[in-house]
């Protein structure tokens, strides 16, 4: 693929992930953006790259970024997050989010680079609920699995999956047996009504202005 | 019978280690095979950390190699840090490749790569990992065959008791060899179990089977005498050569690791061996005779590994590349070929003269001169004569004056501390040495701002070289010196300024020596340090002297040696080395002549230069050089670019 590079000593090649997935969690919408020397059939590109990348990790689509068409980090404001938590009782989880959602605000603390960090974890949270389904996670068996359906707005410091979980624990003292298993289920615009927009919509043929 | 993954009941604690994409595989490169559909199966460890171990050429080679035969299957396994280590004991989760996550235990052969000594602890915590007995007698069908290669494999005495077997030299023939071996003896059924098939790789006569020896050993600790004790089972095993490494043109499929590793380059051996002689050096003993690549099959290696890959280094590999008889035109032919695209091309050569310059300057035609590098050795003239790194001060120091009036702002040399007749004046010397090159720098650049690196390794002693009969300094004596040196750098403010000084303690080097040149007592020692938690022994932050010390002052009293006795003692003449069974082809009174040559300052020609001085290897090991030129120009290739395809990247 003709990647472009960076100018300087030392080039990189164009190559821009927008709020990437921390490690350990799985994820079903990972955007990035790649400067090409050339042009190049989109289609032509996600087999060439799909050929090239590890199992699991999957181009499902490719657009060309029009001229003036703003950077993909434009387009993404929120992600919607699936969160299991084996061995937790889906009451007891509800319980927990609950008293999340009527705090009016959940202050929680991660260590980044800089140091510990405190930040609110409750204002970013745009949907937050223990699904109906009671279904267990492959591989587990009859134990029993709370699942949450979470949706965070991106903000700065970015509010993460397991910042929103340490809000759980801080709120209701819930701290799951095992490590919860979380996967990011899409990316994109928030429409009032809730739903995630496709940051790719507005570039494929056809496709309505405005989302779909 | 099917081997399942071990991958759901590993993922559930990789949140909880460090950088845990190292144990995930799924490389570009990687090979899947379907279990049942494969007859011999092959599990190859580098042991050490993924970081390390991945970008091992010698794991890759015989990866893809065995992986090209439809019939059999390799994977990789690396050393696991002792976080995971601990979870997986605590959850049962037994060692495993990275490629299907399968378990160690299942596979026929477990191969493992040792280019130190240091690693040796990192296979016991693998071995007990992956449920297989630790020593070799308890090991039953149900076990695969722990198999030892890897230049260390040279003297394997000390892990006798751990490993099944061992392979000498190169491995690319010998792995399908094995293979074929054990391919037989499963088709006919497996018969006389595990002993029968150690029997058939013995009679190959270059397969070494520690269990078929005995070792004697004298009132005063020495050995005796090594011999076999059935009669089906030759004396002396003999080193592997490949010869004609055009035919052998691997990697061609690098792998492409998806978590930061120490190298991340696409590297072509252009030769293979050295017959420069350097005495301390046992890479170059073990590896005569010099073997080269042509300069077209390195064009065609670089460019499709390039296309296959996607790296943006490319490194030409040997033991002193500047030595290849076709490295000008190969140097100038591949930076005019990559000349406008971003591959980068490295020659880690560090032979010390002014063609090295010329050749990375060719090699730096985009105007990035970062920094060069070269390796004296040693510091004074007189210790480079015993040594055998034939280079005068004068040549030295206007080598490195004309880097610094090319352009280059940053050198690096290496040297080595506690060499044979060492004493604190030849380490001074460097440090002298140091001043004058940055003196002379500073005039010929007309410029204060160049930089000079002084970079100092510990000698250790190793079996089949001129110096398998030194003794080692003592790690006081080491530090010492290394503390003058230090003052003597920064006896002049200006000009120790601009010299960076990096070094090892010498109590690493003592115990790589004790391993290096051990026998088979030394293995309870081995056993005791990783009884006691002993892991990752060439991390200086997992390394224990003291852990060493003890085991040795616990362990060895009871066969009346100690650590000094493998160490410090200078051996003679006639006394039997543990590894004398071990033939390496070289003649062991043409080494002894060497060592007095080397007492006596006494220096030895490169055979490729001058008529053969008898070492040994080519008429025992049936061997020649071959080296060129052949003539040849690299062919005008295609240039990168353009849309591309990988081919069979992964096999699900």
């Amino acid at each position: 693929m003709p990647i472009a590079f960076s100018q300087g000593f030392t080039p990189h090649p164009k190559i821009s992930y927008a709020s990437a997935a921390p490690t350990g969690v799985g994820s079903e919408a990972e955007y990035l953006e790649i400067g090409l020397q050339a042009p190049v059939d989109p289609g032509q590109l996600q087999v060439a790259l799909d050929a090239a990348l590890s199992p699991g990790l999957d181009i499902l689509d490719a657009v060309i970024a029009p001229e003036g068409s703003g950077s993909l980090a434009d387009r993404i404001d929120a992600s919607r997050w699936l969160i299991e938590l084996p061995q937790v009782e889906p009451e007891v989880a509800d319980r927990a989010v609950q008293a999340f959602l009527a705090a009016p605000e959940v202050p929680v603390e991660r260590l980044t680079k800089q140091g510990m960090r405190s930040f609110d974890a409750r204002n970013p949270v745009a949907f937050f609920a223990v699904t109906k389904e009671s279904d267990a996670p492959s591989g587990a068996n009859a134990a029993p699995c709370a699942i949450i359906d979470l949706v965070v707005r991106q903000v700065t410091p970015a509010v993460r999956p397991d910042d929103v979980l340490s809000g759980l624990r801080v709120v209701a003292g819930l701290e799951p047996p095992v490590p919860p298993r979380v996967t990011r289920l899409a990316q994109g615009s928030l429409t009032p009504q809730g739903e995630i927009v496709d940051p790719l919509d507005a570039d494929r043929e056809g496709a309505p202005i405005g989302g779909r | 019978m099917s081997v399942e993954s071990v991958f759901p009941k590993l993922e559930q604690l990789l949140p909880r280690v460090s950088k845990p994409i190292q144990y995930v595989g799924g490389e570009l490169g990687a090979v899947v095979k379907d279990w049942d559909a494969t007859i011999v199966r092959w599990a190859l460890m580098y042991p050490d950390a993924y970081e390390v171990g991945l970008p091992n050429q010698g794991v890759q080679i015989l990866y893809e190699v065995l992986n090209e035969q439809p019939d059999v299957l390799a994977e990789r396994t690396y050393a696991v840090w002792p976080d995971l280590e601990a979870l997986m004991k605590e959850n049962g989760v037994p060692q495993f490749t990275v490629d299907a996550h399968r378990p160690v235990k299942a596979f026929d052969v477990l191969g493992l790569s040792f280019a130190t000594e240091l690693g040796y602890t990192n296979m016991l915590s693998a071995l007990d990992l992956a449920g297989i007995p630790l020593d070799s007698a308890e090991r039953t069908e149900d076990h695969p065959i722990v198999l030892a290669g890897g230049h260390a494999s040279f003297n394997p005495e000390p892990i006798a008791d751990f490993i099944d077997a061992a392979v000498l030299g190169d491995g690319e023939e010998a792995v399908l060899e094995i293979t074929g071996i054990i391919r037989e003896w499963k088709a006919e059924g497996c018969p006389g179990g595990r002993d029968e098939l150690l029997l058939r790789l013995a009679r190959t006569e270059s397969i070494y089977v520690p269990r078929f020896y005995d070792v004697d050993y004298l009132s005063d600790g020495r050995i005796q005498r090594v011999v076999p004790n059935r009669p089906d089972v030759p004396f002396r095993v003999n080193k592997r050569t490949t010869m004609d490494l055009d035919a052998w043109p691997y990697p061609k499929k690098p792998l492409v690791p998806l978590a930061e590793t120490v190298h991340e380059r696409y590297a072509v051996e252009i030769f293979r061996g050295c017959t420069r002689g350097c005495r301390f050096c046992q890479a170059g003993m073990i590896t005569r005779p010099v073997r080269e690549r042509s300069i077209t099959t390195v064009g065609q290696m670089v460019k499709e590994g390039l296309e296959f890959s996607g790296f943006s280094e490319v490194g030409l590999l040997s033991l002193s590349s500047a030595d290849h008889s076709e490295i000008g035109d190969m140097c100038s032919g591949l930076a005019e070929q990559y000349a406008d695209t971003n591959v980068s091309l490295s020659l880690p050569s560090t032979r010390v003269d002014a063609f090295n310059i010329d050749l990375a300057q060719e090699l730096s035609r985009n105007g990035r001169r970062t920094g060069l590098t070269f390796a004296p050795e040693g510091g004074s003239e007189r210790i480079r004569k015993v040594i055998n790194k034939m280079v005068t001060e004068e040549d030295l120091i206007r080598t490195v004056v004309t880097a610094y009036s090319n352009g280059w702002r940053q050198v690096k040399l290496y040297f080595m501390c506690g060499l044979p007749t060492e004493t604190d004046e030849d380490v001074l010397q460097i440090g002298r040495m140091a001043h004058e090159v940055i003196r002379a720098g500073r005039a010929a650049a007309g410029t204060k701002d160049i930089r000079c690196t002084v970079s100092i390794g510990g000698f250790v002693p190793k079996p089949h070289t001129p110096f398998q009969w030194a003794p080692m300094e003592r790690p006081e004596v080491i530090d010492n010196r290394l503390r003058l040196l230090k003052q003597e750098i920064n006896s002049d403010r200006s000009l120790g300024r601009a010299i960076g000084y990096r070094y090892h303690d010498g109590e690493p080097s003592l115990i790589e020596g004790l391993l290096s040149r051990g026998d088979r007592r030394v293995g309870k020692v081995i056993r005791r340090v990783w009884d006691k938690g002993g892991r990752f022994d060439g991390w200086s932050e997992h390394f224990s002297y003291t852990r060493w010390v003890e085991a040795c002052a616990e362990v060895l009293p009871d066969f009346g040696v100690d650590l000094d006795w493998y160490t410090t003692r200078e051996r003679e003449q006639l006394e039997v080395l543990p590894w004398d069974h071990l033939d390496s082809g070289l003649d062991k009174d043409w080494l002894w002549q060497d060592w007095q040559d080397s007492m006596s300052e006494y220096e030895q020609d490169d055979c490729r230069w001058t008529p053969c001085f008898d070492c040994g290897v080519c008429p025992s090991m049936d061997t020649e050089i071959q080296i060129g030129p052949t003539g040849k120009k690299l062919l005008p290739l295609t240039p990168i670019g353009g849309l591309r395809v990988p081919t069979s990247a992964h096999t699900h």
